[in-house]
């Protein structure tokens, strides 16, 4: 166990990129668990013992179609278009803090891919190049119902993004900082009573909340995949695993998103009573100092990925509840009603501040 | 010179060539995009964080989502590309070969100044000391600019917003 500093975080990346996939991999099953819930259904129940294995079933399936591509299409640019929309997926897990830091001795290992300055920005950047990949795809599959698709999840990805970053900025203006881990570290500090952000950003939060549900074209913002009236939007022409690499994103993206999500409003690692319970640790159990700060923070890694799950729930929750917008509704939600509340909110957390009711 | 910088510099400058040479306006828009990756690179290495993000945010992630929307909603491809006339090459030619040579005439004899690695600031990219700066040396051109800014933001909602009486489709 003579691993340099580097190798445990090359190890957590690995980490990273695994659950990622793991996440989103069951987040296929459990969707279709969810659905058959809500509409009183079996759901799936063949494969291993309550369907477990029906991502592996699907991938067996994924992997063995024929692997089609239309006429006429650019045939290097439709391979490149799935390659990138995956990429663009996975790369923003890196920076997001799924943990507080373990202690072995004189080895400090964070639990977060990479700590850097910028890491809202970060994230906020990658998530801007993901409509790339839906892009792509759709043009270069040379078919008009997938180039609809494709323009339409450019126009919405650029409108949704406008209101995200305001009310992300509302967010920073009380933090002062862009980095996730400082952020969430922000959200409790020991020995003061401190809220998580949902209570200080209500507003906030329900903005960004729509808008996550744009930028990862979910329901009821799947228009670029609208089946009733696009057939499969950009995907249409996407058979075999090219196909399975676009569903894969969106998942991963609803990961990413949710997780992202419980850093900036729900406290990230944080969870009630932790200083109590280190407290607990510490003095009643006779635990060494660092095996108690690790369960600790191994709690706290706990607390992340429930709430990540409670928010994977909820988009799955909504996908089966809501119908989808119209397209002209959509544009005239994200630009009449989301960017001037986002505004409005960026000038209530200002006056707020300066009058310092809040911090 | 670090390798990575070379390498940068390699990919920038042939991804910029792409940009000029493709023949689909697509894959020049896609190049376009490299180069903007290659640039932010350059900026990591020059330690301004903040600005090599939000190049990538605002470049590659929202202009260029525009032009490839304009470019694919005109269905521009090599068959329909309009050739130019010779005059109009020739022209460019001149006007880009005399704005190189400006640049190399006057790049020619500058030796860079380095840097004292005692008194170097390590934090001088970061976005804090940024924004110190933008907010207290320059906070009237700053506001000016996002007023700019959100006026075009705010036309642009009053451009889009359906007349009354107009119809749904």
């Amino acid at each position: 166990m003579t691993l340099p500093a580097l190798g445990w975080q090359g190890l957590v990346v690995l980490a990273t990129f695994g659950i990622s996939l793991l996440i989103a991999t069951y987040c296929t099953y459990f969707e279709r668990v969810w659905a058959a819930f809500f509409q009183d259904r079996v759901g799936p129940d063949r494969a291993g013992p309550f369907g477990l294995l029906q991502p592996l079933a699907d991938a067996v399936k994924l992997f063995t179609k024929e692997e089609f591509f239309p006429a006429g299409a650019n045939r290097a640019l439709f391979i490149f278009g799935p390659c990138l929309a995956m990429v663009t997926a996975l790369m923003s897990s890196a920076v997001i803090p799924f943990g507080n830091f373990l202690k072995f001795g004189d080895t400090i290992v964070h639990l977060q891919g990479i700590e850097i300055n910028v890491g809202m920005l970060y994230v906020f950047g990658v998530v801007a190049l993901g409509v790339y990949g839906i892009m792509i795809g759709g043009w270069a599959s040379n078919n008009k119902f997938s180039l609809l698709g494709a323009i339409r999840a450019a126009s919405q990805n650029i409108s949704y993004e406008l209101a995200m970053g305001l009310a992300l900025i509302a967010v920073l203006m009380m933090s002062g900082t862009l980095s996730l881990r400082e952020i969430t570290l922000q959200q409790s500090v020991a020995g003061e009573w401190h809220f998580w952000n949902i209570v200080r950003q209500p507003l906030g939060f329900v903005i960004f909340l729509v808008c996550a549900f744009a930028e990862t074209n979910r329901t009821p913002f799947d228009l670029p995949e609208c089946e009733t009236e696009l057939i499969g939007g950009y995907h249409t022409e996407y058979s075999s695993m090219k196909m399975g690499l676009y569903l894969f994103a969106e998942y991963v993206n609803v990961f990413v998103a949710t997780a992202v999500m419980s850093v900036l409003y729900f406290g990230g690692f944080n969870y009630p009573f932790q200083y109590e319970f280190l407290d607990f640790l510490t003095t009643k159990t006779g635990l060494s100092a660092d095996w108690a700060h690790n369960i600790f923070v191994l709690m706290g890694v706990v607390a992340m990925f429930t709430k990540i799950f409670i928010g994977i729930f909820f988009f799955m929750w909504v996908r089966w509840t809501l119908p989808r917008f119209r397209y002209d509704q959509l544009m005239r939600l994200g630009w009449t009603i989301l960017i001037p509340l986002a505004i409005f909110n960026i000038l209530l957390t200002g006056g707020l501040i300066t009058f310092g009711v809040i911090k | 010179m670090s390798p990575l910088f070379l390498f940068l510099s390699f990919v920038a400058l042939l991804s910029a060539l792409g940009v000029v040479l493709a023949k689909n306006p697509v894959h020049s828009v896609l190049f376009l995009i490299l180069t903007f990756f290659t640039l932010s690179g350059h900026y990591l290495l020059l330690n301004a964080q903040f600005l090599a993000a939000v190049n990538i945010i605002v470049y590659a992630g929202a202009i260029m989502v525009l032009f490839l929307f304009v470019i694919m909603f005109l269905n521009l491809n090599e068959d329909t590309e309009p050739h130019k006339p010779a005059l109009a090459k020739f022209a460019a030619a001149i006007a880009g070969g005399s704005l190189l040579l400006i640049l190399v005439a006057a790049l020619r004899n500058v030796s860079p100044a380095g840097y004292d690695p005692t008194s170097f600031d390590s934090q001088i990219g970061m976005v804090d000391r940024l924004g110190m700066v933008l907010f207290k040396d320059y906070a009237l051109p700053f506001e000016l600019a996002s007023i700019l800014l959100l006026a075009a933001m705010v036309g642009s909602v009053m451009l889009g917003k359906r007349e009354t009486g107009e119809r749904n489709f």
